[in-house]
C-alpha cells in the first residue's frame, strides 16, 4: 500500500505550490469577470467591440504574425547553413545563435533604441551619406516592436530548426540537384518540406512569445503603440483597472492556447496531406 | 561540397544582424558624451564606475543573484523528486500531470507576476520578496521537470535493481546510484533554470516594491528616464556574464546540451 502512495508523496509538494500559487491565483484573478451579479460574459464582449481595445488586440496579433513571417524566412536558410557547416565552425555560429538569447531582452530592447531613434546610429548614418535631409521616426512605432521581436526570437527559430535539419541527410540534396533540380528549387523541394516540424515548433515560440512579451512593446512601442502585455500592465497600474487587466490576462491565454492548437492542428493537415500524396 | 555564394551571404547578414547590435552597444559604452553616441569621440571608462556606484543597480544585482539563486534551488530541491518519480513510477494521469509541472510555460509571464501580485500580496498580504521568490520558482520548475527528466530516461534502469538487489533502500539508491548519474542534466537545468530566473522582466514587473526591485527591472526603469552611456555600461557587464556562463556550460556540457 505504502508502495502504492509513494509517488504521489513525492509529487504532493511540487503539485501543492503550483495549485497554491499559481491555479488558485488566476482562478482568483479571472473568476469574477464572469460574473456581475450573475454569469456574464459582457466584460468580453465589450472588450472586443470596443474599438480602442480591439484595436490593441489586433496590433497585438499583426505584430506577432509579422515577427514570426520574418523569423521563418530568416530562420530557415541559417538553420540550413549552420546544420552543413563543419563541426568546428558550427560551435562558433551557434553561440553566434546563442549569445543574444541568453541576453538580458532589456539589453536587446535597448540596442535597438540607440540604432532607431530620432538622434540614433540609422538615422545618423542616413543623413551623413545625404539619403535623409531630416530623421525618420523609426523607434516608438510598430516597425520597431517587429524588428524589436524578430531579434528577441530569431535565435530561438534557428535553434530549433538546427536541431531538426541537423538529421537530413546532405545527400538528399545532391540527389536533387543531381535530378535536375537547381539548387533554389532543390532547397524549396525539399529542405523546407522536411524543416516543416522545426518551423512549427519554431513559430509557436516565436508567435506566442512575441504576442506575451512586455519588455519589447513598452521599450520600443512607445505610448501610441500599446500591445496587450503593455495594455495589462498599464490597466492595472496606471489606470487601477483590476477588473479590466483579468480580461486582457484571460484573453492573453486564451490566445496562446488557440495558437498552439491552430499551429499543431495545421501540422497535424499537411502531415497527413503529405501520406495522401505518397 | 560545393558552396553556395548566396546562402553563405544570406547566413552571413543574418549574424550580423544578430552581433551588431550589442557589438554598438559595447562601443557606445566607452564613450566621453553624456548621451550616447556611435561612433563615440573620446575614450572612457568613466561609465563603468558610475554603473558599479549606482547603489540601485548594486541592490537589484544582488537581489536578482539571491532570487534567481534560491527560485532555482527551491526548483530543483521540488522537481528532482517529481521528475523521478514521473519516469519511474507508475503514476495515474502521469502525462496530465507531467503537462501541469509545465503549465507555468504556457501562462505568460506578466499573468503569472500580476495574478500573483493580486493573490499572494494584496489578498493575503504576504511580503513583496516572498511573492517574487515564489514566482521565479515558477518560471524554474518546468526546465528542472523536462531537462532532468529526459535525463532519467535515459537511464538505464538495470542499474537502480542491481543497488535494490544488493540490499540499498530505495531512497539509498536515489542518493547513491541516480543522483551522481544525472548531475549532467542537473547542472544543465540548473544553468537554464537561473538564466532565465535572472534575466525575467514580465513576472518580476508587478512583484517589485520599495527596495524590492530585480536588476532588469531596475535597467528598465533607468531607461525610460535615461539616455547615457551607462545603460551600455551595464548592458556590457551583463554580457560578460553571459559570455562567462556559456564559456561554463561549454566546457562543463557542452553548448549543444542547452539547445
Amino acid at each position: 500500500m505504502t508502495q502504492r502512495r509513494t509517488p504521489y508523496l513525492i509529487l504532493a509538494p511540487g503539485l501543492i505550490l503550483l495549485i497554491l500559487f499559481l491555479v488558485l491565483p488566476l482562478i482568483s484573478a479571472i473568476f469574477p469577470t464572469f460574473f456581475n451579479g450573475g454569469f456574464t460574459l459582457s466584460n468580453y464582449t465589450s472588450f472586443f467591440l470596443d474599438e480602442y481595445n480591439f484595436g490593441i488586440f489586433w496590433r497585438t496579433i499583426k505584430v506577432s504574425l509579422i515577427a514570426t513571417l520574418i523569423c521563418v524566412v530568416l530562420g530557415v536558410p541559417t538553420a540550413y547553413y549552420i546544420s552543413q557547416s563543419p563541426k568546428k565552425w558550427r560551435g562558433l555560429l551557434m553561440s553566434i545563435t546563442l549569445f543574444p538569447l541568453l541576453t538580458n531582452s532589456v539589453v536587446r530592447s535597448f540596442a535597438w533604441i540607440t540604432i532607431l531613434g530620432q538622434d540614433g546610429i540609422l538615422n545618423n548614418a542616413l543623413m551623413n551619406i545625404g539619403l535623409l535631409s531630416k530623421p525618420l521616426t523609426l523607434l516608438y512605432t510598430e516597425f520597431a516592436i517587429i524588428i524589436g521581436s524578430v531579434y528577441l526570437f530569431l535565435p530561438l527559430m534557428v535553434i530549433t530548426l538546427v536541431g531538426i535539419l541537423e538529421n537530413i541527410d546532405s545527400e538528399i540534396m545532391e540527389a536533387a540537384e543531381t535530378l535536375g533540380a537547381n539548387r533554389l528549387l532543390a532547397f524549396v523541394k525539399v529542405i523546407l518540406p522536411l524543416s516543416v516540424p522545426g518551423i512549427i515548433v519554431g513559430s509557436i515560440l516565436v508567435f506566442t512569445g512575441s504576442m506575451t512579451a512586455y519588455t519589447t512593446p513598452q521599450l520600443l512601442g512607445g505610448n501610441r503603440n500599446i500591445m496587450l502585455a503593455t495594455f495589462l500592465y498599464q490597466s492595472a497600474t496606471a489606470l487601477g483597472n483590476w477588473q479590466g487587466a483579468s480580461v486582457i490576462a484571460l484573453i492573453m491565454i486564451v490566445a496562446t492556447l488557440i495558437v498552439m492548437k491552430l499551429f499543431n492542428w495545421v501540422a497535424g493537415r499537411m502531415d497527413k496531406r503529405g501520406e495522401a500524396n505518397a | 561540397m560545393r558552396k553556395n555564394v548566396s546562402l553563405k551571404i544570406f547566413a552571413g547578414l543574418v549574424f550580423a544582424f544578430l552581433i551588431v547590435p550589442l557589438l554598438i552597444i559595447i562601443v557606445t559604452s566607452f564613450g566621453t558624451n553624456s548621451t550616447i553616441q556611435f561612433p563615440i569621440q573620446g575614450f572612457t571608462l568613466e561609465w563603468y564606475t558610475k554603473v558599479f556606484n549606482n547603489e540601485s543597480f548594486m541592490d537589484s544585482f544582488f537581489l536578482s543573484l539571491q532570487v534567481a539563486f534560491l527560485a532555482t534551488l527551491l526548483a530543483l530541491i521540488i522537481g528532482v523528486p517529481a521528475a523521478y518519480s514521473l519516469a519511474r513510477h507508475t503514476v495515474f494521469g502521469r502525462n496530465w500531470i507531467k503537462s501541469f509541472f509545465l503549465s507555468p510555460t504556457i501562462v505568460p509571464g506578466l499573468v503569472v507576476g500580476y495574478s500573483m501580485y493580486q493573490f499572494i500580496v494584496i489578498k493575503f498580504q504576504f511580503p513583496i520578496i516572498q511573492g517574487l521568490l515564489l514566482g521565479h520558482f515558477l518560471i524554474c520548475l518546468p526546465y528542472v521537470i523536462r531537462v532532468v527528466g529526459s535525463t532519467i530516461e535515459q537511464l538505464d534502469f538495470s542499474i537502480e535493481e542491481v543497488s535494490w538487489t544488493l540490499g540499498c533502500t530505495k531512497i539509498q539508491t536515489f542518493i547513491k546510484v541516480v543522483l551522481p548519474n544525472i548531475t549532467s542534466g542537473i547542472f544543465a537545468s540548473f544553468m537554464l533554470a537561473f538564466i532565465n530566473s535572472f534575466n525575467n522582466i514580465p513576472v518580476s514587473q508587478f512583484l517589485s516594491g520599495p527596495g524590492v526591485t530585480m536588476l532588469p527591472t531596475s535597467l528598465m526603469n533607468y531607461i525610460e528616464y535615461n539616455y547615457d552611456p551607462s545603460v551600455s555600461a551595464l548592458s556590457v557587464v551583463l554580457m560578460l556574464g553571459t559570455v562567462v556562463l556559456m564559456f561554463v556550460i561549454e566546457k562543463t556540457l557542452g553548448l549543444a546540451s542547452i539547445s
